[in-house]
């Protein structure tokens, strides 16, 4: 400040080159002052672990005695010999897969239904997106026992209409279709976000559509798609990455289904049943942490990061071209 | 034009009055068909949190079976559940964890957020792809060194970890804080600076008063993902109870008993409703904080 008020106070005679040389290394100065913190906790808590994770990939590390360098031996472990790490990767392949696609076709599905009420949208829209404010602990817990194959409602309401229910998160085979039921019904952000795409579609192009003669389902493909397409994109890859993270419901449905005694401690019975709820952050949340493979988990990490950077790039790429968008309309 | 009149010449068209009537009817029958869907909709969604309520109102031998309507209301149920477990305590951390986190949030995301969206700099746009790149990364990539770090502070089994890098750099609250800054044209911060303002009090008298209620969708938002939070929680307050927040703590509130599971789904109540209540409260704020996530702004 002390610089910027006698510049000002002199302004009108000064050479424009320096004022501008003057007021550029005030607004630096400016800058750095705003993004210091930002800066400094980016680089704490996110530059320096990204290398670090890298050098501690190449280490055997139980957080007691120092790291030794082991080359490339946990990857080896990695790729070659531990079996369970397949079993994770397979099983967060499986809900990258299913999840997102499950996930963007309901909430594409329940928007639209909302988008076409004329009464009552309000409350349904409320109805729709309050379960994903739910703390997915609470939540998973709360499936758990409505799904439960004993006495859990939902196997007694299918008996009503004469199906029977099954095992749901005890099954081996059900419980990661379970586990995509309780994500739909937590899925409620991406319906608000697809519905807001929905409604912004211009309805003259649908009175046009219907003009020309197009049917509802031929107006959904010609003019609904290609306006929303830019949000289903991001609804998909923005799908993807929270598979690709997917930890605290596969921990809990599994300890839970398992009636473990300790879901926080014991790591017994996580991935019940059958590991097939063991997803790869579980996986190396329990080798890091559980049994102390700190070197280990660092090389699932690296992994980790190389699948999710290329998604992440795509959505940054994504949002980017959405803004140069908006800025120039 | 050329169809319309081939397929119903004007001589060959039906009275109109009939037309009207058919149309009107199909009309009302889609209205009744969406609406039907929509309120089908809704209710389904409803139903797992119905249950949850009915379940926790009743008693234990009853939730064991497969009634779904509570023979008897154990409203006390709701109380119960403090005797079995620490919940006033649990309630409390996780009060603490995001009430300092939303706050450390806010004083570290708004200044960034205001350079990103209201001045230019060199650099500027890879910052905001950093910020963006970091709001997206799996937590479990930087974790490894992450917590050999806070062990060897010696802040592990407390909440530090988990509040402290609020105080620094939150990702998702600059990118919002910045969408919502770049709603607020830029002309009355420069009228402002005319008028001698600095840009820190340009940010604090102009712009903060016009971006309230982004701040508060912003902070609303950092409040639930930090409630919600368990990954954080469980990896840094596994070991010491004392520090647990309610999101890990209702996970093992089975365990530390023999399972009943009307006080755990009272329990399990007990710890959305605060989420509840906060949408309900602010509901708009919500709704124009999730569209302003997506894609268009």
């Amino acid at each position: 400040m002390t610089t910027t008020l006698p510049a000002r106070a002199d302004s009108a005679p000064a050479p424009g080159r320096l004022r501008a040389g003057a007021g550029r290394a005030r607004r630096h100065r400016t800058v750095a002052f705003f993004m210091a913190p930002a800066a400094l906790g980016f680089l704490i808590f996110f530059g320096y672990p990204l290398v670090a994770t890298v050098v501690y990939s190449f280490t055997k590390y139980d957080l007691i005695n120092p790291p030794t360098f082991v080359g490339f031996d946990n990857y080896a472990r990695m790729f070659s010999t531990e079996p369970l790490v397949r079993t994770a990767a397979y099983n967060t392949l499986w809900l990258v897969v299913v999840l997102t696609v499950c996930r963007v076709v309901f909430a594409l599905g329940v928007a639209s239904v909302i988008s076409r009420l004329r009464s009552g949208v309000g409350l349904v829209r409320t109805l729709c997106y309050l379960p994903s404010l739910a703390p997915p602990a609470a939540a998973t817990l709360a499936f758990v026992f409505l799904f439960n194959s004993e006495f859990g409602p939902v196997n007694r309401i299918l008996k009503l209409v004469g199906i029977d229910g099954g095992l749901w998160f005890n099954s081996p085979a059900m419980s990661k279709p379970s586990l995509t039921l309780l994500a739909l019904w937590g899925s409620g952000e991406l319906m608000i976000i697809i519905l807001a795409a929905l409604l912004d579609v211009p309805p003259e192009q649908y009175e046009a559509a219907q003009l020309d003669g197009a049917g509802p389902i031929r107006r959904f493909w010609h003019v609904t798609l290609p306006s929303i397409s830019p949000v289903l994109l991001f609804g998909v890859i923005n799908s993807i990455i929270y598979a690709l993270q997917f930890f605290t419901q596969a921990i809990v449905a599994g300890s839970a289904a398992a009636g473990s005694a300790d879901v926080a401690g014991n790591s017994k019975y996580i991935g019940a049943p059958q590991n097939s709820t063991l997803t790869y952050p579980v996986w190396l949340y329990v080798q890091g942490f559980r049994y102390f493979n700190m070197g280990y988990a660092a090389a699932m990490a690296v992994l980790l990061f190389v699948v999710s950077a290329g998604f992440t790039w795509l959505l940054v790429r994504q949002l980017r071209k959405s803004q140069h968008q908006e800025e120039a309309a | 034009m050329t169809t319309l009149s081939d397929t119903a010449p004007p001589g060959a068209r039906p009275p109109a009055p009939r037309v009207r009537t058919r149309q009107s009817w199909d009309r009302n029958l889609y209205w009744i068909a969406t609406h039907a869907l929509g309120l089908a909709l809704g209710v389904i969604f409803l139903l797992p949190i119905l249950f949850v309520l009915l379940t926790a109102v009743m008693k234990n031998d009853q939730a064991m079976s497969a009634s779904l309507w509570p023979a008897e209301w154990h409203l006390e149920n709701f109380l119960r559940v403090f005797d079995r477990a620490p919940l006033l305590e649990y309630f409390t951390n996780s009060l603490i964890y995001s009430g300092l986190a939303t706050a450390g949030a806010l004083l570290s995301a708004i200044p960034a957020a205001y350079a990103l969206s209201k001045l230019r700099w060199p650099g500027q746009n890879l910052c905001f792809m950093l910020t963006l790149s970091a709001m997206m990364l799996p937590p479990q990539v930087t974790i490894v060194p992450l917590y050999d770090l806070w062990v060897r502070i010696g802040l592990t089994g407390t909440l530090v970890p988990l509040v402290a890098p609020y105080f620094f750099f939150d990702a998702f609250s600059i990118f919002l804080l910045r969408q919502f800054f770049l709603t607020i044209p830029r002309d009355y911060l420069e009228a402002a600076k005319i008028d001698g303002c600095t840009e820190f009090q340009a940010m604090v008298r102009v712009l903060l008063p016009m971006a309230k209620p982004g701040i508060a969708a912003t902070a609303m938002f950092c409040f639930l993902f930090t409630w919600n939070d368990y990954f954080g929680p469980l990896l840094y307050t596994g070991e010491n109870q004392d520090h647990w927040p309610l999101s890990l703590a209702i996970a093992s509130f089975r365990g530390m008993h023999h399972v009943e599971w009307n006080l755990t789904m009272a329990a399990t109540a007990l710890t959305m409703a605060p989420v509840i209540v906060l949408f309900v409260v602010a509901q708009k704020s919500f709704v124009r904080g999730i569209t302003f996530t997506g894609v268009k702004g």
